[in-house]
């Protein structure tokens, strides 16, 4: 039995052994070690198992946005050829998707029709093509009833969602006196649209089941550790008796955080014709039966003195879920701790709608949030006739001004600063409208980044082979993120290898339960993991060489002690252990977040209100960078989404039955390469103390908080229009604009 | 997708003879067709294969006119010397359209026959007289943003997304086909595509089994190319308006202008009264207006695309204004 060594993050950790620096592989910009695998096809995602016997299945949807199934005619359908079963079960079959993390079944049983697209059946067959093709031809009757489709309308209809890991209200004295009392005032309404994550690699499953009655899933999942408690639970099976892999993901973004419709309906197929089930939605069912970011409705309430010292911040969100779904857009959740000011209320409820779950999209809260909030911040400095930079800095607070506590780090004032001085914010132009090259208005926009920073349970086990090789294993993941890399830097660091002389194994149950893929929180959750792991080892290490811990180094694969040089396999071959930690105290006692500054450019065309973005610089401080090309790659691909947030992605109801009309990536709108200019991002040096003993944070999501709204400011800055209602299409500057 | 027989054609007679029947349809890249098999938005009972029939050929005739292959991938045809020189508003009409890959895939008579990109087409779940003639529109009352203001029927406000045929249209193009008995016909792109009435799902002239095989241009008109779109985003969205001008301006008047418009129409737009307002006068911002009075006479919007009626009359102004500048 492997020993578990835990660390719970009850007090600062000031000595990272990552400082040590001996091996040099840490921080560095490396190339991802699943890189070549991945060009060479030869990283296998969850579609791509080759199973004997394999069938494939093909889920049918509802087509109607609320009401009951009647009856499902399948007579047809199993004649043709290659059918294998048209199947359904009305009692097992999950509604919807499960969120992130929780240890039981999402909503099961789908007589009662809550969406469009809801998964009802399955037609399983030889072939894809011959699934999918009976999957066309079932006939399916039902009862229309009534539905929940409109969210304009039905605003006070909106329920208090319960206290779950955020609190839905987070109230601080007055706000109404304050505004009152408030020389310079914004109060206005911004909205945010559904959004799809529209990962490259669609929702897939293979249910296999062995003579024992244990069930396998590959598939493409983001938390295979709480996705195991989720299946588990659905199918009434002990949890040890499901295995779920997930060792490469093409994209989650949330999407995948939770078990989707595909994995019960492989499963339960699975098992009723005796072999395994591959399932892969459609792109159209991604975006029919997952998971979407709920459309927001949020007013702000901003009131500063005449200096410009904030006296009030209101952000108040209307979003909207499934009935009885807990789960809402936190998009005030920034807001909390950004900004100075003593008055505040921050509150959040849902309309209870027949549209597609929503959950978690990168940054849940703060990629929509953010958006009115910086926009807010951006009127209400033009207001204030202050450089939005400066007024910033004028509510920097000292303390978490919500919770009254420390903050664990906090370089945002540098961020400003860094980037500011980057992109030439000193020659921005200072006319909103008034600068103009040819056909196109010129405008400069800027906005603050933050994310919350978390911690959760994870585990990994490292063991040193005979040949000094080092194995990293935890069923933790990789959805493009660069996992791999990073844990394969931090154990070949702290044990001196190379990183060709680390192997990590990842996504698969086998293994030690890890945190997943989610909330920024991967990184430093799991890489602590092996950090503690790693620690142990080296303790051991040093125990059986005789002497202290702190005086032996780890390069190269040899141990140095006392002008001793050992090679590690020697020493430490046949070594394991577990490494697990747990939050404590520090996820509490301070607030945690990363920090960042975007700084860019947007060209408008006066005539046709095409927009460009032209110029990009972010600067961002988020405790140490375990690897800084990936890390980077993060925060590009984060302000990515967020140029989309601005200016393309909206996932449209269709306000008769809620359905997404346009959903196909032709259709949905996310940047192209055209899109998106340069982006130039740096990171501050930084260490988080409180955090985790890498003592560094999340960045995952950093790059999305804000980036938005820095486009959306300058289009103000360029044409003189406030648009609230995004995204910010041309359509809705043309009446602002030049005739 | 059903289940299709698949033949590949050895010749063009071939070709035809195999796509006689109802049911039939040529296939060449398939970049838009099996999507729609996909979706069984289209279940073609007999594929016929095209691609490899000798049609890849752009060629510049005695008579000054051009001569494109039907099978001309829509990249090559874009760098094709002789187009960029000559016939520079189809070739960058190209370029604006779809994506690198697909343009390597696309053929020129293909792209011709696109389908609308209407949401509710591509949807079997939702009504449809395009795809389903007789069940309804579900686009008139639901979210049309990317839809038709001009020439719409009470059945169908679809738009056609060609880039490429708008060119052709302003450019004169004739479409040159062969027909299961033998038989051949030039079909001026004038009238090669068909309004929705209350027929929007047959969308051209062609018969069942007829074949394009060329698809010739007449000698370059005289004046400045230009082609502008106008999209949500900078790259592969289809367009929102687009226009396709020829105009040419001789002592300070525009002697010759030929215009057409994309994302207007259930067809490549043009309107020889645009082109009459412009012939002949002195350029001037009143005169664009008048233009684009013209062409929007009997514009209806249909809510989320009233925008096009603006979007419209300004980017007409900005190409003609642009033309303008050229020639100074």
């Amino acid at each position: 039995m492997t020993e578990t060594v835990s660390l719970t993050m009850d007090e600062p950790v000031a000595h990272s052994l990552l400082d040590e620096d001996a091996q040099g592989v840490i921080g560095r910009p490396l190339n991802r070690i699943d890189g070549p695998l991945k060009v060479a096809g030869k990283a296998t995602y969850a579609a791509e198992y080759q199973l004997d016997n394999l069938a494939h299945g093909f889920l049918i949807g509802a087509k109607f946005g609320r009401g009951r199934v009647t009856r499902i005619d399948a007579e047809q359908a199993r004649t043709m050829p290659g059918v294998i079963d048209v199947f359904w079960d009305f009692d097992h079959f999950i509604r919807n998707p499960q969120q992130g993390g929780q240890k039981s079944k999402p909503v099961q049983g789908v007589r009662d029709v809550q969406y469009f697209g809801e998964p009802i059946a399955i037609a399983v067959a030889e072939t894809f093509e011959q699934a999918r093709a009976a999957a066309h031809a079932v006939k399916v009757e039902w009862i229309e009833e009534p539905g929940l489709f409109d969210f304009d309308g039905r605003l006070d209809e909106a329920v208090t969602p319960p206290e779950g890991a955020t609190e839905p209200y987070a109230c601080k004295g007055d706000i109404d006196a304050a505004m009152a009392q408030a020389a310079v005032t914004v109060d206005a309404v911004w909205t945010t649209p559904s959004q799809n994550s529209a990962a490259m690699e669609m929702h897939a499953s293979i249910a296999s089941w062995d003579d024992e009655g244990n069930l396998t899933v590959h598939g493409s999942y983001q938390m295979p550790a709480s996705d195991r408690q989720q299946l588990a639970d659905a199918l009434s099976l002990p949890p040890e008796k499901v295995r779920i892999v997930s060792r490469y993901v093409g994209g989650g973004f949330g999407s995948k955080l939770g078990i989707a419709p595909e994995s019960v309906a492989s499963a339960l197929a699975a098992k009723a014709i005796g072999r395994p089930v591959k399932t892969v939605m459609a792109r159209q069912q991604v975006f029919d039966a997952t998971v979407r970011r709920s459309n927001t409705r949020q007013r702000i309430r901003l009131g500063a003195t005449a200096q410009g010292k904030l006296l009030a911040i209101g952000h108040e969100t209307i979003g909207s879920n499934l009935p009885e779904e807990d789960f809402f857009e936190p998009a005030g959740i920034a807001t909390q701790f950004l900004y100075a000011g003593d008055a505040r209320r921050i509150t959040h409820d849902n309309v209870p709608m027949n549209r597609l779950l929503s959950g978690s999209m990168r940054a849940p809260g703060e990629a929509a949030g953010m958006l009115a909030l910086e926009c807010a911040m951006d009127e209400l400095a033009e207001a204030l006739k202050l450089d939005p930079v400066a007024f910033r800095k004028l509510n920097e607070p000292e303390a978490d001004p919500q919770k009254e506590q420390p903050f664990s780090s906090r370089r945002l004032v540098e961020c400003y600063d860094d980037a500011a001085a980057k992109f030439g914010w000193e020659q921005r132009n200072r006319t909103p409208g008034g600068l103009r090259q040819g056909e196109w208005l010129v405008g400069h926009g800027m906005a603050a980044s933050a994310r919350s920073n978390k911690l959760q349970p994870s585990k990994a086990r490292v063991a040193v082979e005979a040949d000094g090789r080092v194995v990293v294993e935890t069923d933790m993941t990789d959805i493009g993120t660069g996992t791999y890399t990073i844990l394969a830097q931090i154990a070949g660091e702290l044990l001196g290898q190379p990183l060709t002389h680390v192997e990590v194994r990842l996504g698969d149950n086998r293994y030690p339960p890890g945190a997943g893929s989610g909330g920024s929180f991967g990184a430093g959750s799991s890489g602590t993991s092996v950090y503690v792991a790693c620690q142990s080892l080296r303790e051991r290490i040093a125990a059986k060489l005789g002497v202290a811990a702190d005086g032996v180094t780890f390069k190269d694969g040899l141990v140095i002690a006392e002008n001793r040089t050992t090679p590690l396999g020697e020493i430490a071959g046949g070594m394991e252990v577990i490494g697990e930690i747990e939050p404590g105290k520090m996820d509490e006692d301070v607030t945690q977040a990363s920090y960042g500054a975007h700084f860019c450019e947007v060209h408008v065309n006066a005539h046709t209100g095409e927009m460009r973005v032209k110029r990009w610089v972010s600067s961002f401080a988020a405790g140490r960078i375990l690897n800084e090309k990936t890390a980077r790659s993060q925060c590009i691909g984060g302000i990515v989404f967020g140029i989309g947030a601005a200016l393309t992605e909206e996932a449209v109801h269709d306000w008769r039955n809620g359905k997404i009309v346009n959903r196909d990536l032709a259709e949905y709108h996310v940047p192209a390469h055209a899109d998106v200019p340069h982006i130039e991002v740096t990171f501050l040096p930084e260490r988080d103390v409180h955090a985790n003993p890498m003592q560094a944070k999340g960045i995952g999501e950093l790059g999305i908080s804000g980036a938005g709204a820095a486009v959306v400011n300058a289009i103000y800055n360029a044409t003189g229009i406030r648009v609230r209602d995004y995204p910010v299409t041309l359509d809705k500057l043309l009446a602002g604009l030049p005739a | 997708m059903k289940a299709f027989e698949y033949n590949r054609a050895a010749s063009v007679e071939d070709a035809v003879a195999g796509a006689a029947a109802p049911g039939a349809r040529f296939i060449a890249g398939g970049t838009n067709l099996l999507d729609l098999m996909k979706l069984q938005v289209m279940t073609p009972e007999t594929l016929v294969d095209i691609s490899r029939l000798p049609l890849d050929q752009v060629e510049h005739l005695v008579d000054a006119e051009t001569r494109i292959g039907a099978l001309v991938p829509n990249s090559d045809l874009a760098a094709n010397p002789l187009i960029r020189q000559h016939y520079t508003v189809l070739s960058k009409a190209l370029l604006a359209g779809a994506s690198g890959q697909l343009r390597n895939k696309a053929s020129t008579g293909g792209n011709l026959l696109q389908r609308t990109r209407c949401y509710y087409f591509y949807d079997p779940s939702m009504a449809c007289n395009k795809r389903e003639p007789g069940t309804g529109c579900s686009a008139q009352q639901g979210f049309n943003r990317i839809l038709a203001i001009l020439g719409t029927s009470e059945h169908c406000i679809a738009t056609h997304p060609s880039d490429m045929a708008v060119a052709m249209r302003a450019l004169d193009a004739v479409i040159h086909t062969l027909r299961p008995d033998g038989s051949e016909r030039a079909i001026p792109i004038a009238d090669f595509y068909r309004l929705p009435g209350d027929t929007p799902h047959i969308e051209t002239v062609l018969e069942q089994g007829e074949l394009i095989t060329t698809i010739t241009l007449p000698p370059p008109p005289p004046g400045v190319q230009l082609y502008r779109k106008v999209r949500d985003r900078a790259s592969y969205a289809f367009a929102l308006v687009s226009v396709a001008a020829v105009i040419d301006v001789q002592e300070g008047r525009i002697a010759g202008a030929s215009l057409a418009f994309g994302g207007l129409a259930h067809m490549p737009w043009r309107d020889p009264q645009v082109e009459a307002a412009l012939i002949g006068q002195a350029p001037s911002p009143a005169l664009f207006d008048a233009a684009a009075d013209a062409l929007l006479e009997g514009a209806r919007g249909y809510g989320h695309n009233d925008f096009k009626i603006p979007l419209a009359r300004r980017t007409l102004a900005a190409v003609l204004r642009q033309a303008v500048e050229m020639h100074a």
